[in-house]
C-alpha cells in the first residue's frame, strides 16, 4: 500500500481526509519505472466538484490506457489543509502515489468556470511551480489547461504554458510523443513548446504577443516566431461512437455532487440559444450510437456498483434514439434496482410518462428553463420556448400529480425592459393559476411550489451576445428587487418563490470572460490577497477583489458595461471554435431585430460547422 | 438467508468513516454480482446491517456486516467474488450463513478486543506492565465521560473484561454493547491520568482485533467472535 503524503495526525484533523487519500475504487496505480511521462490531471476546486467531471475521467482513462504513460489526479486542498501545507511547507502531491506535483512531467488543469482562476495558483502555489510560466525552469512540469474557459484563455495566460483548444481525445498521444522525443534529444522545455504550438489545437501563448490601440482595445495579436500558426482551430471527436470512454471511472469513497454513472449521450446542442456559449462551442451535434451506449451503461454499472445513472448531455430531448435507450435503461435498471436520473428534458408527453416511471412523483419537480419573462425577449435569445407550450405541459404536469416547479431566467439580456422582467413573476403566476385550474380541490395535495429563480445574464466569447454590454451590480441588484416585488403583486404570490443569484460574483465572472491579458496581474494580486474559492460564496471576498482591481488600475467596466463595436478585434479571435465571427454577427443582429433563427434540425444557418464533416450538418434530413 | 460478513480494514482505509463504508458496501455488493435482497417501497435499499461502527482512525481484523440474500453460492466463491472487487486495505476474511434465529450483526455485539500501539515518539513513559496491573487491581476506576448534553461519572471497571500490558502495546477487552461500548482511548486516557500523565494527541494506534457476541448469560457471559454465529456453506 501506498504511504500517505499526510501524516495521521494531519489527516486527523483535517475535515474529509478521504478527499487526500487515493486509494479509491478504479483508481490507477503503475510502477513509476515502467513509464516515461508523469502526467496529473487538476480540478482546480475540492474534491467533490472535481470528482463530479465527466471530462476528467475521460482524459484520465485515456492516458492510462497508455502504456508508456501514468496519469494521476489532484484537486484544491480545502481551506483547512491549505493553511496546514502553507504552514508546514508540504508540497502538493498527486492521489495516486502521494508525490510531489512538482516531479511530474505535466501538470494538466481543467478550467471549467471563470471564478476558480485563483485555485489555479493555489494548484501551482503548493506545487512549489512558479505562477508565470516565463518563470518556470526545467525541473517543473508543463502546465497545460483545457476546458470550455480556454475558449478566452487570455486573463489566465501568463500561468500556462499550453492551453489545449477542444476536446481532449485527440491531440493528447501527439502531444506525449513530442514530448519525449524533445526529452530523448535532450531539448530544453522551450524546445518542446516550440514543436508543442505547431501540434493542431494547441495554444502556447508566449509565442503570441498583443498590441494595444490607445483606448486600450486590441489592435493586434500575432505570432512572434517562424511556424506559429496565427489561427487554432477547434480540436473535435468527429466519431463520438468510436472513441475513448472510461468504462471504469474512479468510484469515491465520499459522497461527491455526482454519485453516479455518467453517460454522455451526445456532443453539443442544436437549439442555438443566443446566450449559451456551450451551444457554439461543442458545434455540431454529435449523436452516440445507441448500441454503444446501452454496453456502456452495462459496463460502467457493473464497474462502479453506482446506484444511479443519468444521463449527460446538452439538451437530452433532441437525441433521436431517446426513447429506445430509456426503454433499455428503465428494463435493465428495473431489475437491478437502479435509479435513472433524467436532466434536461423538455416536458412534453412522452417526458412525463417516462419520469414517472423512474421517479417518485410527489418528491421530483418539474424544470423549466424559459430564461426570459416574455414572448418577445425569449425571440431575442432564441429560446424557442413559448408560454403555451410551458402551460400546457405544466397542466399534464399536474394532472400527472406533479406538484413543484422549478424556473430558470435571467436577468439582465439584451434589450431587457422592465416589462420582461415583470413578464417573470406573471409566468410564474400563471404556472400556479394553471395548477388550481387543472387541479380540482378534492384532489389537491396541498398548494403548489413554484420556485422561480434568477441568475444574471454574462456575455460570453464565440456567442451572439459577445457583443453585448452587461449590467453593473446596481442595475443587477435593482433588476432583482422589480422581479421580488412582481412576485409579491401576483394573486396567487403564496405559491411562489423568487431567489437571485449573487451580483458581485456575476460582474467579476463578466470580467474573466471576456478579459484579455491585462487581467492576469489581478488575478495574481487577488490570490496574494486571500482570494480562493472565489466560487464558494462564504469564501468570496469582493473587497478584496476591488482593491485588486484598483491596485492594478485595471477598469471593471472596461471589460463588462463597455459598448463593443461590429468591427472590434476581441481578445478570443485567434481561436476558431468552428462558427465563423460572420455567423455570430448575423445571430447578434438577428437578436436586436427580434428575429429566432431555427434549430440545425429543421434549417441550416450556415454556422461554418458543417466544415468538421460529421454530426447533424451531414444527418439526412426529413 | 442471512449472511454475515467478516472484513477487515487497514492502512489508509482507516481514515474512512462508518457511513462511507457502508456505502463503499452497497456498491461492491453489485460490483461483485451478489445476489443481495432489497427492501420493498418506491426506493428500494439493500438488506445490509452492520455490527459496530469503527471510529476513524482505527484498523481492523473483525468488522461485521450481515446482509440478506436471495441465492447463494458458497463461502469461498462469494469471498472471492467480493476480494475480487476491494481496494487495497479492505480485506473480506469470511462469508457466512447465519441460522434463521440468529440477532442481527448490531444487537448482538457485546464485546470487542482491541491491541493498542504506540506512535513512535509518543511510548508512555511510564512502566507499562506494572500500571496496567495496578489499574486493574483497582476497585473502581472512575473516569468523566462527556456525552453530547452533559459530562457524567462513570466506573469503567465493569466494562472492561481484560487489560494487558505486552512490551510495546497493550491488549484491551472491553464492553462494545449498546449500552456499554466503552472506547479504548477512554481506557488509556485513564490508565494514563493514573500514573500523572496526560494521554497526548494522537499517541495510540489502534486495532480492533475482533467483535463478540455473548452467547451465555448477563450473570455468565461467553463471549464468541460474531463470526461462530455462522456456519461456512
Amino acid at each position: 500500500m501506498i504511504k500517505p503524503a499526510l501524516s495521521d495526525e494531519i489527516l486527523l484533523k483535517i475535515e474529509k481526509p478521504a478527499r487526500y487519500i487515493g486509494n479509491e475504487v478504479n483508481s490507477v496505480v503503475k510502477d513509476k519505472s515502467k513509464v516515461d511521462i508523469r502526467f496529473c490531471m487538476c480540478f482546480p476546486d475540492v474534491y467533490e466538484i472535481g470528482m463530479s467531471h465527466l471530462g476528467i475521467q475521460i482524459i484520465y482513462d485515456m492516458l492510462n490506457r497508455f502504456e508508456d504513460t501514468w496519469c494521476e489526479r489532484v484537486y484544491s486542498p480545502w481551506v483547512d489543509l491549505d493553511k496546514i501545507m502553507r504552514e508546514q511547507n508540504i508540497p502538493l502531491f498527486a492521489l495516486e502515489s502521494q508525490e510531489p506535483v512538482k516531479d511530474f512531467d505535466f501538470l494538466g488543469i481543467t478550467l471549467q468556470y471563470e471564478m476558480c482562476y485563483t485555485n489555479i495558483l493555489q494548484i501551482l502555489d503548493l506545487s512549489k511551480i512558479p505562477l508565470l510560466a516565463k518563470e518556470r525552469g526545467e525541473d517543473v512540469p508543463i502546465v497545460i489547461g483545457g476546458g470550455p474557459c480556454t475558449y478566452n484563455p487570455e486573463p489566465i495566460a501568463d500561468f500556462f504554458d499550453i492551453f489545449y483548444i477542444g476536446e481532449g481525445e485527440t491531440q493528447y498521444r501527439r502531444l506525449l510523443d513530442v514530448y519525449k522525443e524533445n526529452k530523448k534529444q535532450g531539448g530544453s522545455r522551450e524546445d518542446f513548446l516550440y514543436q508543442a504550438a505547431q501540434i493542431p489545437g494547441m495554444y502556447v501563448p508566449r509565442f503570441y504577443e498583443t498590441a494595444y490601440n490607445e483606448d486600450g482595445t486590441i489592435a493586434s495579436f500575432t505570432p512572434t516566431r517562424e511556424q506559429i500558426p496565427t489561427t487554432i482551430v477547434k480540436e473535435m471527436v468527429t466519431d463520438v461512437s468510436n472513441t475513448n470512454y472510461p468504462e471504469k471511472p474512479v468510484v469515491p469513497f465520499i459522497k461527491v455532487t455526482q454519485d453516479r454513472v455518467v453517460l454522455e449521450i451526445q456532443r453539443g446542442c442544436i437549439r442555438g440559444c443566443r446566450f449559451c456559449q456551450a451551444g457554439q462551442l461543442y458545434r455540431p451535434v454529435r449523436e452516440r450510437d445507441v448500441e454503444v451506449l446501452k454496453r456502456y451503461a452495462v459496463e460502467m454499472l457493473k464497474n462502479t456498483g453506482h446506484e444511479e445513472i443519468s444521463l449527460s448531455s446538452l439538451s437530452s430531448s433532441d437525441y433521436s434514439q431517446l426513447e429506445e435507450l430509456i426503454a433499455f435503461l428503465i428494463d435493465e435498471c428495473k431489475q437491478k434496482n437502479i435509479n435513472i436520473s433524467l436532466p434536461s428534458l423538455r416536458i412534453d408527453a412522452f417526458s412525463l410518462d417516462v419520469m414517472s416511471k423512474v421517479q417518485d412523483v410527489r418528491k421530483s419537480s418539474l424544470t423549466f428553463a424559459p430564461e426570459a419573462g416574455s414572448q418577445r425577449l425569449r425571440d431575442v435569445i432564441n429560446k424557442g420556448l413559448t408560454e403555451e407550450v410551458i402551460l400546457k405541459g405544466a397542466a399534464m404536469a399536474f394532472e400527472g400529480g406533479w406538484t413543484r416547479v422549478k424556473l430558470y431566467f435571467m436577468l439582465g439580456l439584451p434589450t431587457e425592459t422592465e416589462e420582461d422582467i415583470r413578464g417573470i413573476a406573471e409566468l410564474s403566476n400563471k404556472i400556479a393559476k394553471t395548477f388550481y385550474d387543472t387541479v380540482p380541490k378534492e384532489k389537491r395535495n396541498g398548494k403548489v411550489q413554484i420556485v422561480t429563480s434568477t441568475s444574471f445574464f454574462i456575455p460570453k466569447p464565440f456567442t451572439p451576445f459577445q457583443w453585448a454590454t452587461m449590467s453593473t451590480k446596481e442595475e443587477f441588484i435593482e433588476k432583482a428587487h422589480i422581479t421580488k416585488k412582481a412576485v409579491l403583486e401576483q394573486l396567487n404570490q403564496k405559491s411562489i418563490k423568487y431567489n437571485w443569484h449573487e451580483a458581485d460574483v456575476s460582474v467579476l465572472e463578466g470580467v474573466f470572460a471576456r478579459g484579455d491579458r491585462k487581467v492576469a496581474p489581478v488575478i495574481m494580486k487577488a490570490y496574494e490577497k486571500g482570494c480562493l474559492f472565489d466560487s464558494w460564496s462564504e469564501y468570496f471576498h469582493n473587497d478584496l477583489w476591488l482593491e485588486a482591481f484598483e491596485e492594478c488600475q485595471v477598469s471593471i467596466d472596461f471589460y463588462t458595461t463597455r459598448e463593443r463595436s461590429l468591427d472590434e478585434i476581441f481578445p478570443w479571435d485567434f481561436l476558431d471554435c468552428g462558427v465563423t465571427k460572420d455567423f455570430l454577427k448575423r445571430e447578434w443582429l438577428k437578436a436586436m431585430d427580434e428575429t429566432v433563427s431555427p434549430n440545425c434540425r429543421t434549417q441550416c444557418q450556415g454556422c461554418g460547422a458543417n466544415r468538421f464533416g460529421c454530426g447533424v450538418c451531414f444527418e439526412e434530413r426529413g | 438467508m442471512k449472511l454475515r460478513i467478516k472484513f477487515s480494514k487497514h492502512g489508509v482505509m482507516k481514515f474512512i468513516g462508518h457511513l462511507d463504508v457502508m456505502r463503499y458496501f452497497q456498491k461492491a455488493m453489485r460490483r461483485a454480482d451478489i445476489d443481495i435482497a432489497y427492501s420493498t417501497g418506491f426506493s428500494p435499499h439493500q438488506i445490509m446491517s452492520f455490527a459496530a461502527p469503527l471510529g476513524v482512525g482505527l484498523e481492523s481484523n473483525g468488522e461485521y456486516f450481515d446482509i440478506e440474500a436471495n441465492s447463494v453460492t458458497n463461502s469461498a466463491d462469494m469471498t472471492d467474488r467480493l476480494n475480487a472487487v476491494m481496494v487495497d486495505g479492505i480485506h473480506v476474511e469470511s462469508v457466512r450463513m447465519l441460522p434463521e434465529e440468529a440477532e442481527n450483526a448490531m444487537a448482538s455485539v457485546a464485546a470487542a478486543k482491541y491491541t493498542i500501539r504506540f506512535s513512535s515518539g509518543k511510548e508512555p513513559t511510564f512502566a507499562l506492565p506494572e500500571a496496567v496491573n495496578a489499574f486493574m487491581a483497582k476497585n473502581a476506576i472512575l473516569v468523566t465521560k462527556q456525552t453530547k448534553k452533559s459530562e457524567k461519572e462513570l466506573d469503567l471497571k465493569p466494562y472492561i473484561y481484560e487489560m494487558k500490558a505486552e512490551p510495546e502495546s497493550v491488549q484491551l477487552f472491553v464492553d462494545a454493547s449498546s449500552s456499554g461500548n466503552i472506547k479504548p482511548s477512554l481506557v488509556m486516557e485513564a490508565l494514563y491520568k493514573e500514573n500523572g500523565f496526560e494521554l497526548p494527541e494522537f499517541a495510540l494506534q489502534i486495532t480492533r482485533e475482533d467483535t463478540f457476541t455473548n452467547t451465555g448469560t448477563e450473570e455468565a457471559p461467553v463471549f464468541v467472535p460474531l463470526e461462530d454465529i455462522g456456519n461456512e456453506f
